[in-house]
């Protein structure tokens, strides 16, 4: 090796002091790491090896977080003031979110309502004013106002600014309808309106009457609408049976309508009495029920003037034959009576 | 025997139940390296038992889930050597696997390169009494083979019926309702010592599993490196370890031969770290970076750095250069060693007088350069390096030649050969043959 002393040389007595060398002027050998065994110990193999177990990883993955969790929770929550103190923040913060200035509710504006329906509108508001938008629940409070049956349409909608906004479509009273119970207001579906007293609360409405007439209003309004020439004559409509109407005139006289295509044998009848003069004369009852066989009755005068010139007895008011001589008899009671009376 | 028979089918009940359980590793303790692969079967539904080899030879039924290899330690010649050093680099490698695969595992079948194997082959005749050849007939001319000595402290690892004959029949691989008078049986009876086997079983238990099987490592080298043909018409596999070289032959797709020379290629390492005095390591990584066996040219001009792993401090020493021509000069002789070895066992065992003489070289000293042409003028002309058969699921880097064993053993695994032990052993002879004998002679004197 070069550089090194050769071994042959005498070594000097004594020795030479080795030179003083500062620690660390050259690189001292690095002691390496000792290798890591690679091998898991015992201890961990049997740890991994139950780690792999399907199910000690359940119970250690889910069930001991979940166990604890509900451990904590339950020890926090077993104390009746916190509980209370719980659930009162909870609550407090609620109330602080809703009554904010933002969801407040302070004034009602109703439009299109009558005076008694916008009182009652007040009157269902659950909340009195002002309140919480929360507290007020909107379609509750529309299906309780729809109930009024003077109200047809509603729309009810908070609008920015803390109006409650309700735009009220009121029905309108279309005819009156007389039924033994007495007297109500229909619109022209045949809904009720509103009670009457009397007739005369509205004497500009049509009057229909019987049993089931509300049903069939939106038929009675057509009728009404054909009946143009007769109508300064028109009483009223009934209903006969809760099935067909019969039209009521002035001097007693009706005019019998069929189930069905009731407003065409209506139209038949004015044609009638356009054409013949029908209605004018001694006529108590048309009879239209059979389209096919249309029938008239006459009245007791017509009778009597067509018995007297067919030389038959008389009849009297109450629909019978007179008899002559009981007839004569009358008449001479009649005269001694002195007070002419007619039949 | 009677104990080894009860001992083998304790291990074949664990199989059963690990193949219930649907997960087994395998672990291949070999002398260099430690490979466990982690086994997932599927059930019995996918593989019908009467098709014999179905799709994909049979082995469509199980996937590798987790495989690992690690360094072997405390081994020698495929023996345990140090007990508690096999073990840790057992937990290493099953701790791995296990990891890789994400199940634990319990059941676990070994194999033993090592332990001194040898072969008997083994005959049995019984006469068929009902004049067809039933179950309990295969079982009966089993236990009637005649066993050598096999000598102190031997055990039996595979004991496997090769051929069956009825009558003037030969060459029957399922006698069962084969109709004839004389049932005869040849066996290949595989023993190791029973010392190492031992050693191996408290291995494993120290591990917390439980040994579902014990294969020898030549034998399941050719299951997994052999094609079929070659384990009909016949062939050799040879097994080049790193402590052991395994032996096996085949023929009609039975083993009938095994055995091992206990040389490998850790001697050829220890060759170059004292030729070349460097250090193990270094010499296996020559070894396996610039190894060969056919010197050429260039080879004298191609010079490797000797830098070894540890500095001694010396400049000189520390930057040597060998020419590859060098190693090669040390490696090939000691590999012709080996394959002279070899030569003698397959020789020994009559290897010249099969049909097809296939010669197959696998496990990691197979992969050296030129080992082919070396082999082949040494052993015979059919020579080729075996891959293991693919496996599902099994990753690239497990598919070398040196996993032939840990392959093999899957497959040993999933389709274990007839053993004499999967054949109920007749009731002993004592017990009913007394009884049925006082019985005649209660119907001949009453």
């Amino acid at each position: 090796m070069q550089g090194l002393t050769p071994s042959d040389r005498p070594v000097a007595i004594g020795g030479r002091p080795a030179p003083v060398r500062p620690v660390g002027s050259r690189p001292q050998p690095q002691a390496k790491p000792a290798r890591r065994d690679p091998a898991p110990s015992r201890l961990a193999y049997r740890l991994h090896r139950i780690w792999l177990t399907p199910i000690y990883r359940r119970v250690l993955r889910v069930g001991l977080p979940a166990f604890a969790l509900a451990m904590v929770v339950g020890l926090y929550l077993s104390d009746e003031t916190r509980r209370a103190e719980l659930s009162g923040g909870i609550t407090a913060l609620v109330e602080k979110v809703q009554t904010r200035d933002e969801f407040m509710v302070h004034t009602l504006r109703v439009e299109g309502a009558s005076p008694v329906v916008e009182k009652g509108l007040q009157g269902m508001l659950p909340v009195t004013l002002p309140a919480s938008s929360f507290d007020i629940d909107l379609a509750a409070l529309r299906s309780q106002v729809m109930n009024l049956d003077a109200v047809e349409k509603l729309e009810l909608r908070i609008m920015p600014g803390g109006v409650l906004s309700a735009v009220v479509t009121e029905r309108t009273p279309a005819m009156l309808w007389r039924h033994a119970r007495g007297i109500e207001l229909l619109d022209a579906g045949g809904h009720r309106v509103a009670s009457a007293t009397s007739r005369d609360v509205r004497p500009d409405l049509p009057m229909i009457a019987g049993e089931g007439a509300d049903a069939a209003a939106v038929e009675a309004m057509a009728l009404i609408e054909a009946a143009g020439p007769i109508l300064p004559r028109l009483r009223g409509l009934e209903r006969r049976g809760a099935r067909r109407w019969d039209v009521v005139l002035d001097r007693g006289q009706r005019i019998m309508l069929p189930e069905d295509r009731a407003v065409q044998a209506l139209e038949k009848a004015i044609a009638l009495d356009r054409t013949g003069a029908l209605l004018s004369r001694d006529v108590t009852v048309v009879d239209l029920r059979d389209a096919d066989r249309p029938a008239l009755r006459m009245g007791i005068t017509a009778q009597n003037t067509l018995r007297r010139a067919r030389g038959e007895p008389e009849l009297g008011p109450d629909g019978r034959v007179i008899d002559p001589e009981e007839a004569a008899k009358a008449a001479a009671q009649a005269k001694t009576a002195g007070s002419p009376q007619n039949g | 025997m009677r104990d080894l028979y009860q001992a083998q089918r304790a291990m074949r009940q664990m199989r059963r139940a690990a193949l219930a359980r649907g997960v087994m590793a395998v672990l291949d303790i070999g002398t260099s390296k430690m490979s466990c692969i982690v086994l997932q079967f599927d059930g019995p539904g996918q593989f019908r038992e009467e098709d014999g080899v179905g799709p994909m030879a049979g082995q469509s039924n199980f996937r590798v889930i987790g495989a690992a290899t690690t360094q072997s330690r405390g081994m020698r010649f495929g023996e345990i050597e140090t007990m508690a050093e096999t073990e840790r680099a057992v937990r290493t490698v099953v701790s791995s696997a296990q990891k890789r695969a994400g199940v634990r595992v319990d059941h676990v079948i070994a194999c033993l390169s090592g332990a001194r194997p040898s072969s008997y082959g083994l005959a049995g005749e019984v006469t068929l009494e009902s004049g067809k050849c039933t179950e309990h007939d295969i079982g009966a001319v089993l236990a009637a083979c005649d066993v050598p000595d096999f000598g102190r402290g031997r055990e039996v690892l595979h004991a496997q019926p090769v051929n069956f004959a009825i009558d003037s029949r030969s060459g029957l691989s399922d006698p069962r309702d084969h109709v004839g008078n004389r049932l005869a049986v040849d066996m290949h009876a595989l023993t190791i010592d029973s010392d190492a086997a031992g050693n191996l079983v408290h291995c494993i238990r120290r591990c917390d599993l439980e040994l579902a099987g014990v294969a020898s490592a030549a034998y399941v080298a050719g299951r997994a490196a052999l094609v079929e043909d070659e384990q009909e018409l016949g062939s050799a596999c040879i097994d080049m370890g790193g402590g052991v070289t395994g032996v096996s032959i085949f023929v009609r797709k039975h083993m009938i031969f095994a055995d091992a020379v206990r040389m490998g290629g850790d001697l050829v390492t220890q060759d170059i770290s004292r030729g070349l005095r460097v250090s193990a390591q270094m010499a296996e990584w020559l070894k396996t970076r610039h190894g060969g066996i056919e010197a050429t040219g260039r080879d004298d001009r191609e010079m490797i750095q000797v830098d070894g792993g540890q500095e001694t401090g010396d400049w000189e020493h520390d930057r040597r250069t060998v020419s590859r021509a060098d190693l090669i000069g040390i490696m090939r002789p000691r590999v012709e060693e080996i394959l002279d070895e070899v030569r003698a066992v397959l020789d020994a065992a009559g290897f010249d007088q099969l049909p097809s003489r296939q010669i197959v070289l696998t496990g990691g000293g197979s992969q050296i350069p030129g080992l082919e042409t070396l082999a082949a003028r040494i052993l015979g002309q059919n020579v080729r390096i075996g891959r293991p058969l693919r496996i599902q699921g099994l990753a690239q880097n497990m598919t070398t030649p040196g996993h032939a064993a840990t392959v093999g053993l899957a497959l040993f695994a999933a389709h274990p050969q007839d053993e004499w032990w999967d054949f109920e052993m007749p009731v002993s002879s004592h017990g009913a043959r007394s009884l049925k004998r006082a019985v005649r002679w209660f119907r001949n004197n009453w």
